[in-house]
């Protein structure tokens, strides 16, 4: 099945060196449709030589109903991979490709322009050293030029080349040229880019792509690829603060037990010591394991196994660090969020946040602006929406350890994800930690809910109805609440509509206030069951992600979801305070089953049918089940 | 054919992930493909909906009956895995070196008759030719190329040389444009 190794080739060995000295540059294209963004590095692979024999043939065949160069090939075909985007002749998805010229390897990732594909060009430019910044000589700087250029700013790109393409068609004007880039330079100063390389090309035509071009004797600057080949954007990450975070605690047998992960940054010693970031306990590296035997020193970039002297606790998502190089320990900061789904983001609502390995529940708990990505102008707001970029602070469950993202990307960039459908909503970049956070303890005192519970005679819990408006909550949590009392028991019930009139009278019934109607009801629920008591919360309580939050608010107290479910059809007929009557007007908007949906719950502890029986039957299910 | 065995494997077993070893300089719509790739419950690849992948933060939560196609090499070039191989001193199938072998040149693609099982076209017969594979899929729908490289420096030094792509052979990619890109829905690679 197998043929011997060839003997050592001197040769090859001399050429494969040359090979991996040679340096990596991953950049970015970004800039509006029909730039010409794709074109430009079909030109590249083209004039790399990239572009084989057999690509080329069908190129041709695809390009002859469309505008091509001297060479009768349509670029853009050459990177235009889904079918949709062929057909509509834009780029939908960020699209990786790969050259090399004798100095350089370039990985170039190709961004959509079209704006509701923005969040691509996000995750393009997270892994980029550089980006090229394309304008059309023919509209200059466009909303998108601004919108990228201010998304390349926020996840810490710092060279930028503006390319001032389809210089041809303006007639290899220089006046144009300079206007545009007095323009760009005017907005993109506050950005911070540490160099902004300009050259004006021809993509189609190949004008200062490999070399200067005649047809531009007023630029003096270096064509596209030397500039790329000789541009240092070296960010050295081993000189960085010592950053590893644990993937994954290797413990094949009693014997090991090691701690497996990518050095994320700095260096790391056998004889070491260092810190868990979490607990501060100190460890000294006993061994740096590979699969290739022990290493005595590892890097960023390497995947190792560290085994250390002693006992210490530590499991995945921690983060490994040195004395005196801690990273912030802390359950709030301020970041930057990139909002990447159709779905907006609302303050008080539950994500999964995950950062370097560490996975935890956090919420948005302040909206502090949003930004207009073409002025730069902070503006109010409730929600974020899809391709918008907010100032936000968020809370996790429990602390995190983190730093800034200027200081270290990879351990300040972050993702949100949705609790239910899983899906990446969002992406953020850490500014700071929230330093009130650590100084802010809980006060535990001697009497505690057990006690006052005990006093009463019970054991406090939390009862949360859910359901549409008439279901039946608020007659069956009255019915309860009256054979609690007949019973001696403490019960308080917190229905929707009284809440509204009191500490919830600011709210409205955007899906923002609905958010954050819950959160604060949840809150009060919990304060009561604290004193002690049986708590029916009765709120149609509509979203899957407002009622776990509920939930873990709640914490340790014991937590039932019952879910009144009572058809849509049955609860209009009844109608009992004339609302659905009046939504179907048209008079009440945002109601839930009418235009406003209702989530039902997966996975309710306890379902009551409310078409099949009266309330009296329902609460007595209901008293039954909860076993007081 | 290669789909369906795989869908059905990976229903068998109720796996969360699949690695795989493709790369995204293959194919146009392989350019396009997360490092983790979210199938949905049918195995299918919703390329316009993927889930964004920034830094070197991974989405790996699944829903049930949902899976992932995880791509490790995904940004390595056809001669970053020869030259790997050739570092690391990696054994491979001979059918990657050339010899002489019998094939019968169909649509421009040269199929090589490894047994009775070959069903030959009227007019077809197998001549011997120094071939190898330069990748190697479905029997008998991936052709050989016409090569003398024997060894794997002579492999990567023809591969410097080369000026046709690494999936040329496979009748599988030329079934139109765009085939690719529908047999990754279905649940291919």
């Amino acid at each position: 099945m197998t043929l011997p190794m060839t003997t050592p080739d001197t040769d090859l060995d001399l050429w494969l060196a040359q090979q991996t000295d040679k340096s990596l540059l991953r950049f970015l294209t970004c800039g509006s449709v029909d730039d010409g963004k794709s074109t430009l590095i079909g030109r590249l692979l083209y004039d790399s030589q990239l572009v084989l024999d057999d690509q080329l043939a069908s190129l041709r065949q695809e390009s002859r109903n469309r505008t091509t160069g001297d060479e009768g090939i349509d670029f853009s075909l050459l990177v235009d991979g889904l079918s949709a985007e062929r057909e509509q002749g834009i780029t939908i998805d960020v699209a990786y490709r790969f050259f090399a010229t004798d100095k350089r390897k370039f990985i170039v990732a190709d961004t959509p322009g079209h704006e509701q594909y923005t969040r691509n060009m996000a995750t393009g430019a997270s892994n980029a050293d550089l980006a090229l910044v394309l304008i059309d000589a023919r509209k200059g700087v466009l909303t998108q030029t601004r919108r990228h250029s201010f998304i390349l700013s926020l996840l810490g790109v710092k060279h930028v080349v503006l390319v001032v393409n389809k210089i041809d068609l303006v007639g290899y004007d220089q006046a144009v040229f300079d206007s545009i880039l007095a323009e760009y330079r005017a907005f993109a100063s506050p950005l911070g880019f540490q160099t902004l390389g300009t050259v004006p090309v021809s993509a189609l035509r190949g004008d200062n792509i490999l070399a200067a071009s005649a047809n531009t004797p007023w630029y003096t600057g270096a064509a596209l690829v030397p500039y790329l080949e000789t541009i240092d954007v070296s960010q050295d990450r081993t000189e960085a603060k010592f950053r590893f975070p644990v993937q994954w605690v290797n413990r094949p047998n009693l014997d090991f037990r090691g701690f497996s992960g990518t050095v994320a940054s700095g260096t790391v010693a056998v004889g070491d010591e260092v810190l868990v970031a979490a607990s501060r306990k100190p460890a000294a590296v006993k061994r740096i394991v590979c699969m290739d035997g022990d290493l005595q020193w590892a890097s960023a970039g390497q995947a190792v196994t560290l085994v250390l002297d002693r006992e210490v606790d530590v499991s995945r998502g921690d983060v490994l660090t040195r004395p005196g190089e801690t990273p912030e320990y802390s359950n709030q900061f301020q970041a930057r969020l990139v909002w990447m789904s159709e779905e907006p983001a609302f303050p008080g609502r539950s994500y999964l946040l995950k950062v370097g390995s560490q996975q935890v529940p956090a919420t948005i708990t302040d909206l502090k602006f949003r930004t207009n990505v073409n002025t730069l102008e902070q503006t109010a707001a409730t929600k974020i929406d899809l391709n918008e970029v907010a100032t936000v602070s968020i809370a996790t469950d429990k602390p995190i350890a983190f730093d800034a993202y200027a200081e270290n990307p990879l351990t300040g960039g972050f993702i949100l994800v949705d609790r239910l459908t899983n899906a990446t909503l969002g992406a953020g970049t850490i500014d700071f930690g929230l330093r009130r956070a650590q100084n802010l303890t809980y006060q535990s005192f001697d009497v505690n809910r057990g006690v006052r519970a005990q006093m009463k005679g019970q054991t406090a819990r939390i009862v949360w109805f859910t359901g549409l408006s008439g279901s039946g909550k608020s007659s069956i949590a009255n019915l309860l609440e009256k054979r609690l009392t007949a019973e001696g028991r403490h019960a308080y019930i917190l229905d929707g509509d009284n809440v509204r009139h009191g500490l919830n009278r600011d709210l409205g019934f955007t899906e923002a206030a609905r958010v954050e109607n819950i959160r604060r009801v949840a809150e009060v629920a919990k304060l009561m069951a604290d004193a002690g008591l049986i708590v029916l919360v009765s709120f149609i309580s509509p979203f899957e992600n407002e009622r776990r939050l509920a939930r873990e608010i709640a914490g340790d107290i014991d937590f039932a979801e019952v879910y009144v479910d009572t058809p849509l059809a049955v609860c209009e007929a009844r109608d009992p305070k004339g609302l659905y009557k009046r939504a179907r007007a048209g008079e009440i908007k945002n109601f839930t089953g009418i235009d406003s949906p209702f989530e039902a719950p997966s996975t309710p502890e306890l379902v009551l049918h409310g078409a099949d029986e009266e309330p009296a039957v329902l609460a007595d299910q209901l008293h039954d089940w909860l076993k007081l | 054919m290669k789909t369906q065995a795989l869908r059905q494997a990976l229903d068998a077993g109720h796996y969360d992930a699949a690695i795989g070893g493709a790369r995204r300089d293959e194919e146009k719509s392989r350019a396009k493909e997360r490092i983790f790739s979210h199938r949905n419950s049918s195995h299918a690849w919703d390329p316009k909906n993927q889930r964004p992948e920034l830094w070197r933060v991974f989405n790996t939560r699944l829903n049930p009956g949902e899976s992932m196609r995880v791509f490790p090499i995904s940004n390595w070039t056809e001669l970053d895995v020869w030259t790997y191989i050739y570092r690391e001193g990696i054994e491979l199938p001979s059918l990657y070196f050339a010899a002489k072998r019998p094939v019968v040149e169909r649509s421009g693609t040269l199929i090589m008759v490894d047994d009775d099982r070959f069903r030959f076209q009227p007019g077809e017969t197998a001549r011997e030719e120094m071939v190898r594979f330069r990748t190697l899929g479905d029997y008998p729908l991936t052709g050989a190329i016409r090569s003398d490289a024997a060894t794997l420096p002579e492999i990567i030094m023809e591969m410097q040389a080369s000026r046709t792509s690494e999936r040329e052979g496979r009748l599988i990619d030329s079934d139109s444009i765009g085939s690719m890109e529908k047999k990754k829905q279905e649940g291919y690679f």
